[in-house]
């Protein structure tokens, strides 16, 4: 184990999101002969949203591995080798495609270890661009993460900024179980302050991303940054939102939430993945569960994607997931009563 | 004067030592014995759930592991009872798990369908067909990339074969040169459909010709058959020239599970392959050639009679999980 960093201390640098991931795993690559980088036109090409970028030229294709179009017998391949000692981190092209490989996900990774009776781990990292935004139609755009959220065995994130996705990845291989890491394809080019070196961020842990009085906004991934600016937007009509980036979807931080739906009196949800049954009805159920109840001034509300699958066409791929100005109306409307 | 091996002398005989096929024999016996006794224990309700019994398949769960060093490693499958006494697990333990106690190898959370014998280089059953295969294309990654030496074994059945774990796995496995060694036990059924009703090829063998690596069926009841067969492939493993897939011919004679009413195999075709039991078949060739009389062999089948039992006594006496840990291991560190 690293020894826990004070990133105060480290110097910062601006980096996109999808730089923060490569250094992350440039310096697990450097500094632990067992990390190795397995999945699809990871090596040479750099991965699909070149990611990996030229990593393999440092590190040789023994550790940068390219794998066949076989996402099924791929993640299985990962799954034994971190249950016999090494640390993958396999990146699925597509969170979609993670669908060809869910028996490997559900029934071996998340499970192995429980009907071991505790004799072994899993420490495996699985990486998965997902969400939509891109013109890629209906297979290659959805928010599958509540699915493996639903499963006892698997860690969820979604981190939102280049900080938390290099500190959340490297945490993740500190972590001896799976951790299942949802980076939405449009995050990637976004750019943030990120300390140089080494340093972790926990993993079930949410962070206040702006402070308010009025309405506590609970959000994942991109819709953290949408939920900033409606925020700002909300905040000329005179409502003070606070917006809570969950960043960690199992397990959830619920001292966060609460903490914070009791100062505000008011809950909205804002998640891309479907809204039916997704992360929302989670988080509103654990409220509804909770002390917190009772400070509740106002119905919960969720903003999630439309029960249908991702268009093609862009407008109605757009109407699909929260948009800022839907938010604004939406947050708008339960603060002042009429929802 | 030491025994001269001639080239005609059966494989068994030229690589291993008398005590060694005595060892061989006696895990035969257990193994049969071992399910009986869990069977018995089913029957009289000692045991819930469900179990899939592998008698009958004895020599070939015995004979693919004797090659193995004790530190290479298997994956093994829901008929997996036979690999895992084979790689030397204790039958007191297996009881145990079977019988849902905290002293049984996976504590009681896994049951029939996961045991598994880590320390023994085990890696565990598994409940889906092929399940096991990309870990164990996995494992090998790991001894290869880790230099280690290990040598991983995979056991799968037929049915398994048709599964596209099965085809992806060992492509990579050998577009990457892993020290593995698949071995697919055929007993003719993948649950009631038989491989003629679903596999397009006449040998499962013939499917290593897909991915460019040796493939070859034998008869997995004769001892001296299949440790030849996956000697030289375990070999090759080690020698770091890639995977090799052996299809061991063998018959299980009872139902694919406690549910199973045998309606797709006629009661002929079971008493012809129980007329042939392997172990019987094996004893017979260690007397024919001297390596033990008759009368060790019945000591050897009575000692294990006596582990059985004492390993059933073992289970009813251990105690239950407690219902508080019922959450306990699912992570490695407990959820705050």
């Amino acid at each position: 184990m690293n020894a826990p960093v004070n990133t105060a201390d480290l110097e910062t640098v601006e980096m996109s999101y999808s730089e923060a991931i490569k250094d992350a795993m440039d310096i697990a690559l450097g500094s632990d002969e067992r990390v190795i980088l397995m999945g699809e036109d990871i090596g040479v090409y750099g991965g699909a949203f070149q990611v990996t970028g030229d990593l393999v030229h440092k590190y040789g294709e023994e550790r940068v591995m390219d794998t066949p179009i076989s996402e099924l017998g791929g993640a299985g391949v990962a799954v034994g080798a971190a249950l016999t000692g090494l640390r993958p981190i396999f990146e699925f092209q597509f969170s979609d495609f993670a669908t060809l490989a869910m028996e490997q996900i559900v029934n071996q990774a998340a499970k192995v270890r429980y009907m071991l009776g505790g004799e072994v781990s899993v420490p495996v990292v699985m990486r998965f661009p997902a969400g939509s935004g891109t013109g890629a139609a209906a297979q290659h755009s959805q928010s599958l993460e509540a699915w493996l959220a639903h499963v006892p065995g698997l860690k969820v994130i979604q981190p939102s900024t280049p900080h938390d996705v290099k500190g959340m990845l490297l945490q993740a291989l500190e972590d001896p179980d799976p951790v299942m890491i949802f980076e939405h394809k449009l995050l990637y080019k976004t750019k943030g302050m990120v300390p140089q070196g080494y340093y972790t961020v926990p993993i079930g842990k949410a962070e206040v991303r702006r402070e308010g009085t009025d309405v506590t906004i609970v959000a994942t991934s991109i819709m953290v940054h949408k939920s900033l600016a409606a925020a700002e937007e909300l905040q000329k009509a005179g409502i003070s939102a606070e917006v809570i980036d969950l960043r960690t979807i199992r397990p959830i931080d619920p001292e966060t939430v609460l903490a914070s739906v009791e100062k505000t009196s008011r809950l909205v949800c804002v998640y891309e993945g479907v809204k039916t049954l997704g992360i929302g009805a989670e988080i509103s159920a654990m409220v509804a569960e909770s002390h917190a109840f009772d400070f509740l001034d106002a119905p919960i509300l969720r903003l999630g994607g439309s029960d249908n699958p991702i268009p093609y066409n862009p407008e109605l791929e757009k109407a699909s997931v929260p948009q800022v100005d839907g938010i604004v109306a939406s947050v708008a409307d339960l603060v002042k009563g009429k929802i | 004067m030491a025994k001269h091996k001639t080239k005609n002398e059966p494989f068994a005989l030229t690589k291993y030592s008398p005590d060694q096929l005595k060892e061989a024999l006696r895990k035969m016996h257990l193994i049969r014995k071992f399910e009986e006794g869990a069977e018995d224990s089913y029957t009289r309700g000692l045991i819930h759930g469900t179990m899939h019994l592998s008698i009958g398949q004895e020599c070939s769960a015995v004979g693919s592991c004797m090659p193995l060093a004790d530190d290479d490693q298997i994956t093994s499958t829901h008929r997996g009872h036979g690999h895992c006494v084979a790689k030397g697990a204790e039958v007191a333990r297996m009881f145990a798990e079977f019988f849902g106690k905290e002293t049984g190898y996976c504590k009681g959370r896994g049951g029939s369908m996961h045991i598994a014998d880590v320390e023994k280089g085990n890696l565990g059953a598994n409940g889906i067909v092929a399940g096991g295969i990309p870990i164990a294309v996995g494992a090998a990654l790991t001894s290869k990339r880790l230099n280690t030496g290990k040598v991983v074994l995979c056991f799968f059945g037929d049915g398994a074969n048709n599964e596209g774990a099965f085809h992806e796995s060992l492509n990579m496995a050998s577009v990457w040169k892993l020290p593995v060694v698949f071995v697919c036990e055929n007993n003719k059924y993948g649950m009631s459909t038989s491989i003629e009703r679903s596999t397009a090829v006449e040998n499962i063998s013939d499917r290593a010709a897909g991915y460019s690596m040796p493939g070859v069926t034998v008869d997995g009841n004769d001892f001296n058959a299949i440790t030849e067969a996956i000697d030289t492939a375990v070999e090759r493993a080690r020698a770091g020239e890639g995977p090799s897939l052996v299809e061991s011919l063998t018959y299980r004679w009872r139902g694919h599970s406690k549910s199973d009413r045998n309606r797709y195999r006629t009661k002929d075709e079971i008493s012809d392959w129980m007329s042939k039991d392997p172990i019987v078949r094996f004893t017979s060739f260690l007397v024919e050639h001297s390596v033990l009389t008759e009368d060790e062999a019945q000591a050897i089948e009575a000692d294990v009679e006596a582990e059985i039992a004492a390993g059933i006594e073992f289970a009813k006496t251990s105690p239950d999980p407690l219902i508080t840990d019922v959450s306990r291991d699912v992570y490695t560190e407990a959820l705050s």
